[in-house]
């Protein structure tokens, strides 16, 4: 028996154009909304170990109001508790505040496991899972690949090659892709979902110690070369040795 | 300022990141200190120009990784200001939790750093940029390859302290690489194939091209879900790896946005497909419109003209 808090972010679908207006990216563009590619590995990890040993979930989502779809798609694959964290005057949190408002959430769920993404697709920092473990005095286990539910162990990159460990409790493990890919819904499970209770938390993330400057668009590329045919390669590898100097 | 550096290391030695590190640091006029995990390295690291000190922490904790437990051993040694470390997986991890132990913010992933100090980093997997300043402590990670790394000449003074922390993970088994190729992490000049390839076995002659310059093999995500001899840990993009090479060659790639997302910073990018419209060829800055199989044998022959 083992209670998992899982982290779900939403974030724009990773197809998604981003476009940066009057210095910050225009959220209200984005037409289409998903949970964070890695977050859906953690989700369907702690259905497995739960469908293994016993146990519940809870997921919890820091996020405005459109992200309980997270919570509902997680609510259609048999979750039962859904925690929203949000307080409209939150605007560009820094790491200790994410970590802290979602660190309570994960003490009140009375969680001794906690699964979430190596890195959200929108941040892209790698940050919330061990400094969430930091808080929580838990053990973390990085960029977990692979894991056997019946033993309990996971699999992470090592210099080597990859290792397996066990882990104390109670501990975070942060998924990236793994071999078992988020299942989908039936339509009991759908149906389900539409009555599922979310609990809306709000919270004191206290006072944010970066200043945000705004957001820019990638520098663009000059346009390249474009060459037809093989013919061309040993131009092509001429300019890298000459030009470029790379080879 | 004062800026505490966690050595990358790489086996027993430095990887190269560190010297990068010591590099941003020294643009900043701050003389860091460079923490290494027992010791791996110190002796090199108080040779690298710039360095003010290197503290060689010393405990049980360092035979294994356990972030947690390295936090603890790292925050005992460090000084206040900022602790700066690679945005690798156990950089991030250690630089994290050491922020969360100092109730202090952590920006990882840092490609631009001035005085101040302001800081720019991809979100959005690259697709918008991030600007942001902070007046305080912090942690921070920085991009591999993004800083120039600093060189030889140095003469630190070098100390020993003994930290440890708890650990609580525990390595039941290690699994050794199904091959000693070069990872895409680690590779300077990488080649990475994708579906256009038709199949594993043509990945080959992607290998042969990659040995002779010292390159590391990739693949694209459609290649890695088709194929099983093509692991996931040669996947480039949103959920792959985030590489930063000085030369990347995409075969057969289309060039999604989640494969750019993981390729687009490579300092040069040569691309070969047979589709003129494939949106590679967008970033690209060589590209070769030709199929693999007429490309590839000409590649392979020039590049070998040049050994
Ligand atoms: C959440 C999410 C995350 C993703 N993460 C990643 C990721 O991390 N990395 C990633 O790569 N993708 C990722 N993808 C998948 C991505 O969207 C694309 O499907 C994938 O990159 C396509 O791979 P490809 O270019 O090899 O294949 P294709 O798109 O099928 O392209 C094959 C290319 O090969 C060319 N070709 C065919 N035959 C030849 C020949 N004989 N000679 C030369 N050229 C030839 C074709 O013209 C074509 O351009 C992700 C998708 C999602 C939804
Ligand atoms: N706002 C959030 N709501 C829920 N989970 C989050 C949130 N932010 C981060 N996480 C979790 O922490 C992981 C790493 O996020 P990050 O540190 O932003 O890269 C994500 O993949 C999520 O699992």
């Amino acid at each position: 028996m083992v209670e998992i808090a899982v982290l779900l972010k939403q974030v724009p679908d990773t197809n998604a154009k981003i476009a940066v207006v009057g210095g910050r990216v225009d959220e209200s563009a984005v037409t289409s909304w998903v949970t964070s590619p890695y977050d859906e590995y953690a989700l369907e990890a702690a259905l497995q170990l739960v469908e293994a040993g016993g146990g519940s979930i809870t997921a919890i989502t820091l996020g405005p109001m459109r992200a309980d779809k997270v919570l509902k798609d997680a609510a259609a694959l048999g979750v039962t508790k859904l925690v929203r964290i949000w307080n409209d005057e939150w605007l560009d949190l820094d790491s200790n505040q994410v970590q802290s408002v979602l660190a309570e959430a994960i003490k009140e769920s009375g969680a001794d496991l906690v699964f979430c993404g190596k890195q959200s697709a929108d941040r892209n920092q790698g940050s919330t899972g061990p400094g969430v473990a930091e808080i929580l005095g838990a053990a973390c286990v990085v960029e977990v690949s692979d894991f056997n539910a019946a033993e309990q162990f996971y699999l992470r990159p090592a210099a080597s090659g990859s290792e397996k460990v066990t882990v104390n409790y109670p501990a975070v493990i942060t998924f990236t892709k793994t071999e078992s890919e988020l299942r989908r819904p039936n339509v009991r499970g759908i149906m389900m979902s539409k009555k599922a209770q979310i609990n809306l938390v709000s919270s004191d993330a206290g006072a944010s110690q970066v200043t945000f400057k705004g957001h820019t668009s990638p520098a663009e590329k000059p346009p390249g070369k474009t060459f037809e045919g093989s013919d061309s390669v040993p131009e092509v590898v001429g300019l890298l040795r000459d030009e470029a100097k790379v080879l | 300022m004062e800026i505490t550096i966690i050595a990358e290391t790489q086996g027993n030695q430095l990887h190269a990141v560190t010297r990068q590190l010591v590099g941003a640091a020294s643009s900043l006029g701050v003389s860091p200190t460079i923490l290494c995990a027992g010791g791996v390295g110190a002796d090199e690291a108080s040779g690298i120009s710039g360095v003010g000190k290197v503290l060689s922490v010393n405990g049980d904790c360092f035979s294994t990784f356990d972030g947690g437990a390295w936090a603890t051993a790292f925050d005992a040694a460090a000084g206040e200001g900022v602790i700066m470390g690679a945005a690798t997986a156990q950089g991030r991890d250690v630089v994290s939790r050491i922020a969360a132990r100092r109730n202090i913010p952590v920006v990882q992933d840092v490609v631009t750093l001035s005085d101040g100090l302001n800081m720019t980093h991809p979100i959005y997997s690259g697709k918008a940029m991030q600007d942001v300043t902070i007046s305080g402590s912090c942690g921070i990670t920085l991009r591999a390859n993004t800083f120039s790394p600093a060189g030889d000449g140095g003469s630190a003074e070098s100390a020993t302290v003994q930290q440890s922390g708890d650990v609580k993970i525990a390595v039941k088994e290690a699994i050794a690489k199904a091959s000693e190729r070069l990872d895409v992490s680690d590779a300077d000049i990488i080649i990475s194939g994708g579906r256009g390839m038709g199949n594993p076995e043509n990945f080959d002659k992607l290998y042969s091209i990659a040995e002779g310059v010292g390159a590391a093999v990739g693949a694209s995500r459609a290649a890695v879900d088709a194929w099983d001899p093509i692991p996931h840990s040669m996947q480039v993009g949103q959920t792959g790896k985030t590489v930063n090479p000085s030369l990347y060659i995409a075969v057969g790639i289309s060039g999604a946005i989640q494969h750019l997302a993981g390729m687009r910073t490579s300092k040069y990018i040569v691309a070969i497909n047979k589709d003129p419209e494939a949106p590679i060829f967008k970033v690209a800055d060589y590209g070769i419109v030709s199929t693999w199989e007429e490309a590839l044998p000409i590649l392979a022959s020039e590049i070998a003209k040049l050994q």
